[in-house]
């Protein structure tokens, strides 16, 4: 049993087919990475797993400690709190005007809320949200040295460098305590550096929490250095689907990218 | 270079000039004159309309001479060094929280403390208070409701009826006006949990409305456009602050054996709201640190993202309605209290415009700005009596005044509900 199965996926906006009849699965501890040229329906997937859209056609099958749970019927605050899928945004959505450190307590909002008694303990101060609290700043602490952002945990998030701004947005994620992570475009806008750091993290996040990485990027140099699973989406359709060196051969995979000569 | 900038002064001065006097002609220039019997005319004031333009040059004038002062200063030294940057340190903010709470308290024993200064600082205080709870809505969690009013009449009139019909006082009905004024609150916010922005304000600003017509015409139980009388004033522990207890009990100041007197009473009043608002604070202050409050702030700052981290905006903003409503309904149910009459006529729009002003001006989510925003906004009106009919037009100026020189509030700085604590350990 994958950790996601993708089944007929189809979503279709009036006329327009935006995904047709895309199946892929994807599995705890890989990186699974869809690529294809612009418009292929790739972000339009991802807005179907965390519950934006709601597929016309299809089955989203994530299966969480032997519990499986349909993305397709869930509202999209509950697909991330119950089903554990996280997700990053490709035009970045931090809270702009609160701190570094509020951005990753707020993304622990549903533990602390029980914690709290619903404001109700809370309110009167008592200690079983004191140490709540504590450990969410604990866990954010640990994710701010992850990701070299200690220093501003303070300052707003809106003030940080382009960079910083996404990995805050990986790091907000993962304090969710996700099963599935789901990331729009991460390498977009960063440098050569900035990439290279943001691999490593990526490395380290599959190789230590042993979560499922799902992928959409550009770069790839960066999708065939990390995946372990390629999917190709042209059209809204699955051309190719399978490890990087496969993919990268794949004839139909090459003349979607680069015409039918080459 | 220098006289070119001189020039150019002086041309803008011109022009605003211009503008002034175009202005001024029709709006100063002209007075209707009452002559009794024989009807009114016309007169003229020109005088005041070349004041009125001279003014405005000079001003002008200055305003560009301080510009390019300011400007020079930025080239030759640091004007902006980020000592004056940054946001007051904590324990300042603390001190300064402090000394206005003990100047509060102090206020009705101060030399110069009359009953009208007492009663205005009372009104104050009411709109202190509707200010924080229209902040937890606006200013917090970012929805703007231009209907807040109508929480306030719920409060106002559900204490009025409770103390009418159950015999209810003060102290038992001040609950029960909050909560009804919650579930108003929750009941608003269902309708309007899709909207945001200008149409969530159009809908808040027809909720308004609707709770105050109702008012009018539901003449049996609300007395229609006359209102309700004789609502009952609040004990201090049971002890009623009147000449005489009506029912043969102990008055205030015969348990304390000292001459009645009617400021007592407005003093009480104003211990009161005084005592209200700042439990409001330490609540609203409290939640703002609570997981709650941060998900209002989130909630402001991007509904999308709150989703995707597993927040439901639903729950989200049907909470700040709820705390809020319920905070302007404890307001009413002191207006009530207070005045001892309520009518339909406290509660139009304007009210809530006001109420909006205050939390605009004193900076969105700011606990003090409000406090000085209400200050400005009740007290300069007020003051304004001494100009009579200029009055409205020294408040539009103040206001305009803020807007230009504070455009995001008078205290624009927001401090964040958690640090990760001293530098040390970094």
């Amino acid at each position: 049993m994958p950790l996601l199965a993708v089944e007929h996926l189809s979503i279709g906006f009036g006329g327009l087919l935006a995904v047709g009849d895309v199946s892929f699965a994807a599995e705890e501890g890989e990186i699974t990475a869809i690529i294809g040229p612009n418009g292929a329906g790739k972000t339009t997937v991802f807005n179907c797993l965390t519950g934006f859209y709601r597929p016309t056609v299809g089955r989203l099958a994530l299966s969480r400690h032997g519990r499986m749970h349909y993305l397709e019927r869930m509202d999209g605050f509950r697909i991330a709190r119950e089903a554990g899928v996280a997700r990053t945004f490709q035009n970045i959505r931090l809270f702009a005007g609160m701190t570094v450190l509020e951005n990753l307590i707020v993304a622990q909002h549903n533990v602390l809320m029980r914690a709290s008694l619903y404001s109700f303990g809370g309110l009167l101060g008592l200690p079983l949200y004191r140490n709540a609290e504590a450990r969410a700043v604990a866990k954010a602490r640990n994710w701010l040295d992850r990701i070299g952002l200690t220093a501003r945990a303070d300052d707003a998030a809106g003030s940080l460098p382009y960079g910083a701004q996404r990995r805050l947005e990986i790091a907000r994620a993962m304090c969710t305590d996700p099963h599935l992570l789901c990331l729009d475009e991460p390498a977009a806008g960063l440098n050569p550096r900035e990439t290279a750091e943001l691999i490593t993290l990526l490395l380290s996040i599959r190789d230590e929490s042993g979560i499922g990485l799902l992928l959409i990027e550009h770069d790839m140099r960066l999708v065939m250095g990390i995946s372990d699973r390629i999917v190709v989406l042209n059209y809204g359709r699955k051309i190719a689907d399978g490890p990087p060196d496969a993919v990268r051969r794949d004839p139909d995979v090459i003349k979607a990218y680069l015409g039918a000569e080459a | 270079m220098a006289a070119a900038r001189v020039r150019a002064a002086l041309r803008d001065a011109a022009m605003a000039a211009a503008v002034a006097f175009v202005l001024a002609v029709p709006l100063v220039g002209f007075e209707t004159v009452d002559f009794g019997r024989t009807g009114t005319g016309i007169a003229t004031r020109f005088g005041w309309v070349w004041i009125g333009t001279g003014g405005v040059f000079v001003v002008r004038l200055a305003l560009a001479v301080s510009g390019a002062a300011r400007l020079h200063w930025a080239k030759v030294g640091p004007a902006d060094s980020p000592a004056r940057l940054g946001s007051p340190p904590k324990h300042a903010r603390a001190l300064a929280g402090l000394l206005l709470v003990v100047f509060a308290v102090a206020l009705p024993f101060l030399p110069f403390a009359s009953r009208y200064l007492v009663d205005l600082a009372t009104t104050v205080l009411i709109y202190i208070m509707l200010g924080w709870g229209l902040n937890v809505v606006v200013g917090l969690a970012g929805l703007l409701d231009l209907g807040y009013v109508a929480f306030y009449a719920v409060g106002a009139y559900s204490f009025a009826l409770f103390a009418r019909w159950f015999g209810l006082s003060f102290w038992e009905a001040l609950p029960v006006s909050g909560v009804l004024a919650a579930a108003f609150g929750v009941v608003l916010g269902f309708p309007v949990l899709r909207l945001r922005g200008d149409y969530l304000a159009i809908v808040t600003l027809g909720f308004g409305e609707m709770i105050r017509i109702i008012l009018l015409n539901w003449s049996r139980v609300t007395g229609g456009p006359n209102g309700l009388l004789g609502i009952p004033k609040p004990s201090f522990f049971g002890l009623p602050l009147l000449p005489r207890a009506r029912d043969g009990g102990v008055t205030f100041h015969q348990f304390f054996h000292i001459p009645f007197s009617p400021q007592q009473s407005i003093v009480f009043l104003y211990f009161v709201i005084l005592f209200l608002a700042l439990v409001t604070n330490a609540f609203t202050l409290r939640l703002r640190r609570l997981p709650i409050g941060r998900a209002w702030e989130a909630l402001r700052e991007d509904e999308i993202a709150c989703r995707a981290l597993g927040i439901d905006p639903t729950k989200v903003k049907l909470s700040a309605f709820a705390i809020g409503a319920m905070l302007g309904g404890f307001a009413g149910a002191f207006f009530a209290t207070r005045l001892g009459f309520i009518s339909p006529e406290s509660f139009t729009f304007q009210e809530s415009a006001t109420i909006l002003a205050i939390v605009v001006l004193g900076g969105m989510g700011s606990q003090m700005g409000v406090v000085l925003a209400a200050i400005v906004l009740v007290t300069l009106p007020e003051f304004g009596r001494a100009f009579a009919e200029y009055r409205m037009l020294l408040f539009g100026a103040a206001m305009v005044a803020i807007m230009v020189w504070r455009p995001r509030g008078l205290l624009a700085q927001r401090a964040p509900s958690i640090r990760l604590g001293p530098a040390e350990g970094r």
